[in-house]
């Protein structure tokens, strides 16, 4: 009994395993890989996969999939740009606004997934064309630049560290955006452990119907969750948009299936119900030292692709094996 | 003749990690037999018949068949040796005909080897539901099919491919009484001519009726083989005996005692309600009331609860609940009002299978023992444990998945989640489907608890005896109508029958 609950801690945990073994191999090739300035520089980068990946794992544990989040990105780039470089707004409204925006998106999905019954791969699809589309739309195809330039404080969410409130040291350089992120983390493992949508997302995923005649509302937690979707996307384009200091409508293509993969690869199951925050947590870490680490090491950004999707067949892979081999 | 065995099955034993699900299991059956095979859920009767098909490989043991032995079956194997088995679930393809599914996977080609010859196929499958004389139109879509006849495109499958040995696993679980009756009058004609059947079934009218012996076994051992004998005369004691030897041990009372506890106080009145395909239903269900609701399955009775319990909405009428005129939208709404529904398929609609035991028994109440949307963890562990306790869910730990429970353990979870949300009304929607004999005992003790208790119950059952040994009053549906009321003293199967027929029966025709 003990051995098995050794064994099932062990195959829970494995995934920090490959997390340490992949963060050896690129420091045993480029001992540059563990300095300080990559690991701040790797925070940066994987920051805004982490925001968006905490909505994207709710979706998927009720077996649900949100394919519009990169459109949504680029929008919330777009419109935030325009509202304060075009029409002159205050950074924080429209901040807000952009976000309102990106929420009320996740509504519609929501909304199109549960009071319409479109499949969610359908619905979210038709959600990114049409986003995508209005994000060229408004800003005319052409990139709207000089947004950090212009607003320095909206460095805040990407190019800010601790030292800019006079923090000294190693712990200074830590970003804004990755603290951003850690908070959001947090949030998404209160909410899926401790609070009771979490217990909610959990019996969804494993049978809509057993859960709607256990009490739940299963039409509201779907409104809910694609919302909470769209809000990280938001959160998560600003904090590009801070990076980039320049709203492009073609921002973040393909975004949705680099998230999809830390997730799935965290351990969270396509099929639904099954999947932990800290794994998500791995996942990001995994895929954001992968392409840090593939840069390094001169690796072709084609040849990366195709490590990338590698490793997203090789996860489930391993999943969906070690399943078929348990029920048999 | 005595020794002419078709199949045998010679010390079967399967262990898989960390359990023993057959310790030793002998079968033998007879050329031109039927027999019944029957035991406890989880006593090892799908994990055999599996041996036989080749979807379990045995950790040790011989098979036979006709003499040929071996160490294991394939599916090959079986299908080449003339062994076929009709699972519960059907492999059927809804969207392919009759015919294309007797020859899925092995189509009759034209005379070019490539395209498929549908009308030599449908002339086959002709021939072979017309040798078990039912009548079915090779061209029809399965999903068209009655539950009843999409069976006998199975069996129809497995006799065009000669097969000598039918193992049917529960075939009657699935069909109305009426496609019982059909399904056992093909199963004799298959025995006359030759073929040999092991025939696995709850209930055990069944087996007297078809069987020409019965073996039972019991956690994973052969205990014995009986002759049935079909005197009407003896099966009453015939029936004590193989729940004995199911069991291992003797059950005096299938039905608990219960004091008298029906209560004045009327918890739900249903008046003139109309919806969800019933029509014009009335009735009165009190505290303390075990009011059943016989029929026949598609007679409206799952229905009605659908529409009490919110997740199917009324056309017309009132539904009255402690003197209150209700209308719930959704379950979510009657359940705060106090009502429960235990649904007849607990896999798909009661138990959450991939959540543990602990998430089950709260999953109603969490808003109300959460604060600001945290979850009081103490208290959803401490409700659990109680409900453990109490109803006595046989398992290791309150943090189990709900999957690895055997059935009766999971109506018990579910029947604890309606306990903990304090449910006035609980609704069992054939309550001990698919339980075995023992747990069975204890579910009906639960319902007297209840009901003890105060709580009001509609029990919906299809067992007679079930109906009559459980219920205060009986209320009988015929195609989405009422039929008829009876009082305890006027419990009679031939009268609950007749009404569930759409009939009035001669001696309540002057009463009305």
């Amino acid at each position: 009994m003990n051995e098995n609950k050794f064994a099932a801690a062990f195959k829970q945990n494995a995934i920090w395993l490959v997390f340490i073994i992949e963060i050896a191999i690129f420091a045993y090739f480029n001992p540059k890989f563990l300095g300080l300035a990559n690991i701040v520089n790797i925070s940066r980068q994987v920051s805004y996969y982490g925001i968006a990946s905490i909505g994207m794992t709710f979706v998927i544990l009720i077996a649900g999939i949100d394919l519009s989040i990169g459109s949504i990105i680029a929008l919330v780039n777009v419109v935030c740009a325009y509202l304060m470089m075009n029409m002159g707004w205050n950074m924080w409204l429209a901040i807000l606004i952009s976000i309102a925006m990106a929420i009320l998106i996740g509504v519609l999905n929501g909304w199109m997934v549960a009071s319409i019954g479109i499949p969610a791969i359908i619905a979210t699809f038709a959600s990114q064309t049409i986003f995508r589309g209005c994000a060229y739309l408004l800003s005319g195809g052409l990139p709207i630049p000089g947004v950090v330039l212009e607003h320095p404080t909206f460095g805040f969410f990407a190019r800010w560290s601790l030292n800019r409130w006079g923090i000294p040291g190693d712990f200074g350089l830590i970003p804004i955006c990755a603290i951003i992120m850690v908070i959001c983390f947090a949030v998404g493992s209160f909410i899926l452990n401790k609070s009771y949508f979490g217990r909610y997302f959990y019996a969804i995923g494993g049978n809509e119907e057993a859960s709607e005649l256990s009490g739940i509302r299963v039409n509201k937690m779907k409104y809910l969750i694609y919302a909470l979707s769209g809000f990280f996307a938001g959160l998560a384009g600003i904090v590009l948009l801070s990076r980039s200091g320049s709203a492009q409508s073609t921002a973040a293509i393909g975004f949705e299936f680099e998230v999809i993969t830390c997730v799935v690869l965290g351990g969270v199951s396509v099929a639904g119900g099954i999947g932990r925050m800290s794994g998500v947590i791995a996942g990001v870490l995994i895929i954001g030292s992968l392409k840090s680490g593939m840069i390094m090491m001169n690796v072709s950004e084609y040849t990366q692709m195709v490590v990338q999707g590698l490793v997203l067949a090789v996860a489930v892979g391993i999943d969906c094996f070690s399943k078929k081999r348990q029920s048999n | 003749m005595a020794d002419d065995y078709v199949l045998e099955l010679e010390h079967i034993r399967k262990e898989y990690p960390g359990v023993v699900a057959l310790k030793d299991v002998t079968l033998q059956l007879r050329r031109g037999e039927i027999l019944g095979l029957i035991g406890e859920n989880g006593a090892g009767k799908s994990t055999l018949i599996k041996c036989c098909s080749g979807a379990v490989i045995p950790t040790s043991g011989k098979i036979k068949i006709n003499g040929k032995e071996f160490d294991r079956m394939s599916p090959q194997l079986a299908a080449e040796n003339g062994i076929a088995i009709i699972y519960q679930e059907f492999n059927n393809v809804g969207e392919l005909s009759a015919a294309e599914n007797m020859f899925l996977g092995r189509p009759i080609l034209k005379k070019n080897g490539i395209v498929i010859d549908r009308k030599a196929m449908e002339a086959e499958a002709a021939k072979a539901f017309e040798q078990l004389e039912i009548k079915i139109n090779p061209a029809e879509l399965v999903k068209n099919l009655s539950v009843g006849y999409q069976q006998m495109v199975e069996i129809a499958k497995a006799i065009q491919q000669n097969a000598q040995v039918l193992i049917m696993d529960e075939p009657s679980a699935p069909l109305t009484t009426k496609e019982v009756e059909s399904m056992f009058k093909v199963v004799e004609l298959l025995k006359s001519r030759g073929v040999s059947i092991i025939y696995i079934s709850h209930r055990l009218e069944e087996i007297f009726r078809l069987s020409d012996r019965v073996e039972v076994i019991r956690d994973g051992e052969y205990v014995d083989t009986l002759i049935t004998d079909k005197d009407p005369a003896t099966i009453p004691n015939q029936v004590d005996e193989l729940i004995k030897l199911m069991v291992g041990r003797e059950m005096t009372q299938k039905y608990p005692p219960r004091k008298p506890c029906v209560r004045d106080e009327v918890v739900l009145e249903l008046d003139h309600v109309y919806g969800n395909g019933d029509e014009d239903i009335s009735f009165k269900v009190h505290a303390g009331e075990v009011l059943g609701l016989g029929g026949l399955v598609g007679a409206g009775r799952t229905e009605i609860a659908q529409v009490i319990f919110g997740s199917k909405p009324k056309d017309s009428g009132r539904i009255i609940f402690m003197g209150q005129e209700i209308n719930p939208k959704a379950p979510r709404a009657a359940i705060d009002y106090g009502i429960a529904l235990l649904p007849e398929d607990r896999k798909r609609h009661g138990a959450l299978l991939t959540n543990s035991i602990k998430n089950n028994i709260s999953m109603p109440i969490y808003e109300r023992i959460s604060k600001a949307t945290v979850i009081d963890s103490k208290t959803e562990k401490t409700t659990a444990e109680r409900y453990r306790e109490d109803i006595q869910i046989k398992c290791p730990s309150i943090n189990q998945l709900v999957r690895n429970l055997s059935g009766g353990n999971q109506q018990k979870v579910i029947l604890a989640k309606w306990l903990a949300a304090n449910s006035k009304l609980i609704i069992f929607d054939e309550p001990t489907r698919g339980i075995d004999v023992g747990a069975k005992y204890e579910i009906y003790k639960l319902i007297n608890d209840l009901v003890e208790d105060g709580v009001a119950v509609l029990m919906i059952s299809s067992e007679m005896e079930e109906l009559m040994g459980m219920s205060d009053r009986i209320i009988v549906l015929a195609e989405k109508k009422m039929m008829g009321e009876l009082q305890k003293d006027e419990f009679n199967s031939d009268t609950i029958m007749t009404y569930a027929s759409g009939m009035i029966p001669e001696h309540k025709k002057e009463a009305v």
